[in-house]
């Protein structure tokens, strides 16, 4: 049973929620998987440090908490702090470059980061960074398809701005693509580290 | 009891993306719910609000009372005036709809009441889970009763476990409880809605007699009265206090005797229509792990590692808390070594195994205060202690 955790993480406003609202309806309904979401409803989820989880499996999800994230996605320094330590040691670390100053890379960790909340201005309002910041993850992490991604977009953005919604999208996708074409070019000539240990999940 | 087919009104069919809180609402629209009274509380305020929403295009009402106690009035009041209700509440609201709760089971109302629970005692843990009103549900209010309780463990079971609520609460006029919790309220996971033809809605119990001849307490051949409908001329009383065919008041022990013996026995004596229970490989199980709710899911991770471990077990999960299955778990005790029973609080539930189980079997309570899920190992251990 394949299982992969992830962790949206950022300020509360910036739709973190949403995230992983639009990433687990997509593998839900569009993608044939089980997908659990949950996420936080205390006062953290309006304004410091706001976190939402999911759990994708091709079986059903038993434990509905993510106890070590294969991928963390962080959107603020407050956020990125307080969850980094978590990120499992093979992990994938997605984050806002202009938000995030991230201490250097352990283990195995695959960082990838982009400038979602100034992508979103240049398309002319921050609130996209979400989109742009899914997009992207879309593209670095393999987890979810693209058609899915935009399928399951009616319904939780507003009608009126979704085709700006898709543009914030194909934005940080192709900007993904870029990353992880780098990555890969770069990982060809590094020699192959040595095997780290991973964590034991529950 | 009379089947139809849903309202294809309130159906919402296709695939959804929703939480347990929205999943009971989409349930409550589909059994042809058309009133809701309420008061919102965390973590069960988003059914309200997807009330709120919804029903008004379904031709329904939405009322926000001015508290729980109201809103369990409010229930009672539409279901005399011809509508299904529903409301839907967590710990400190469930202890305000108490009064009102025993007196729709003394009235013999058809209600629904969801209770997303949340960690107690008092204002407790607003924002995290609890399964601690289990034990209240079944003995909240005051005197002799019986209702029936059901306990989704998904979204999914939230939408279809909505819609057996309504129909046990039409077929034996009981108040009827889906009895959940924050973990599975918030939870989103993908929710079937099938097609209104696929959805079997019992249809309320309608009085079709002559105009005044109507009995509102007078049983018929299943032992459940009718209800008239407003506005064909019947006249009636209704009351809390115990009373006769008629509806009048009758202060003695005689009519005691017939009214209670009434509310509990068409519960009771239908018991094993009404259980619903889900087994997996209890046959030759040493022990057998007995949930409900989000704990059912969170004991299978620790089931699957004691499977590995070599160690015979099995789970039952309890779909109806109440009325508690006590001639399986009766049976059950006298084959296995131990029960072993996670629960979200100090350990309630458990109670009812214990008294069922006599002493054929331990009985291994795995409490949790609440604000959070056990954890597995937790779980494990426990199992791994019973099993010595």
């Amino acid at each position: 049973m394949k299982k992969t955790e992830i962790r949206f993480t950022g300020f509360g406003g910036q739709g973190i929620i949403r995230c992983a609202l639009i990433t687990g309806k997509a593998l839900a309904l569009f993608d044939n998987k089980h997908a659990t979401m949950n996420q936080a409803i205390g006062p953290e989820a309006r304004g410091s440090a706001c976190a939402s989880q999911l759990i994708v499996s091709d079986e059903r999800v038993l434990y509905p908490y993510i106890t070590s994230p294969d991928i963390l996605v962080s959107m603020s320094q407050e956020a990125y702090d307080k969850y980094e330590p978590e990120l499992g040691n093979k992990g994938i670390l997605i984050i806002d470059t202009d938000l995030v100053k991230p201490k250097s890379v352990r283990g195995k960790v695959n960082m990838y980061s982009i400038p979602s909340t100034r992508f979103a201005e240049e398309l002319g309002n921050r609130v996209f960074a979400n989109l742009v910041m899914l997009g992207f993850f879309t593209a670095v992490t393999n987890t979810v398809s693209t058609e899915a991604m935009k399928k399951a977009l009616p319904g939780l953005v507003p009608d009126r701005f979704l085709d700006r919604n898709i543009e914030a999208f194909d934005k940080g996708y192709k900007h993904g693509q870029k990353a992880l074409l780098k990555t890969k070019k770069a990982a060809a000539k590094k020699p192959a580290a040595p095997k780290a240990k991973q964590k034991l999940k529950k | 009891m009379k089947k139809v087919k849903a309202d294809p009104k309130g159906v919402l069919t296709g695939a959804h993306y929703l939480d347990g809180d929205y999943a009971i609402a989409e349930g409550g629209l589909a059994a042809g719910c058309r009133f809701f009274g309420g008061y919102p509380i965390t973590p069960s305020t988003e059914t309200a609000e997807h009330f709120a929403g919804r029903i008004p295009k379904v031709g329904g009402i939405f009322i926000q009372m001015e508290d729980e106690l109201a809103s369990m009035a409010s229930l009672i009041g539409a279901v005399w005036g011809g509508q299904k209700a529903m409301t839907v509440t967590s710990g400190p609201g469930f202890s305000l709809m108490m009064e009102n709760i025993g007196l729709a089971c003394m009235m013999e109302i058809p209600l629904v009441i969801a209770n997303v629970q949340r960690g107690g005692p008092s204002t407790g843990l607003p924002t995290l889970t609890g399964q601690q009103d289990m034990m209240q549900a079944k003995w909240g209010s005051h005197g002799d009763y019986e209702i029936i309780a059901l306990c989704p463990d998904s979204p999914q079971e939230c939408f279809d476990l909505t819609i057996d609520a309504f129909n046990l609460s039409e077929t034996y006029r009981v108040p009827v409880f889906v009895m959940t919790d924050e973990c599975v309220g918030h939870m989103h996971e993908k929710v079937i809605i099938p097609p209104a033809e696929e959805i079997d809605v019992v249809e309320r119990k309608w009085y079709t007699g002559p105009v005044g001849e109507y009995l509102p307490y007078k049983n018929d051949k299943d032992g459940i009265p009718f209800l008239a409908r407003v506005g064909e001329g019947h006249r009636f009383h209704t009351t809390g206090l115990t009373h006769d065919e008629r509806g009048y008041p009758v202060i003695n022990a005689e009519c005691q005797k017939v009214n209670v013996t009434h509310i509990i026995e068409k519960i009771r004596g239908n018991a094993d229509k009404i259980i619903r229970i889900e087994e997996n490989d209890t046959e030759g199980a040493e022990i057998v792990v007995i949930s409900y709710g989000i704990t059912s899911r969170v004991a299978v991770r620790a089931v699957q590692q004691a499977k590995k471990a070599g160690i015979k077990i099995g789970t039952l999960r309890l779909i109806t808390a109440w009325p508690f299955p006590e001639k399986r778990i009766k049976q059950l005790a006298k084959k296995v070594k131990a029960f072993v029973f996670p629960e979200i609080n100090y350990g309630q539930m458990v109670r009812e195994v214990e008294r069922a189980s006599g002493n054929s079997c331990k009985v291994v309570s795995v409490p949790h205060c609440g604000g959070w899920v056990h954890d597995p190992q937790d779980i494990l251990d426990a199992i791994k202690e019973a099993v010595k």
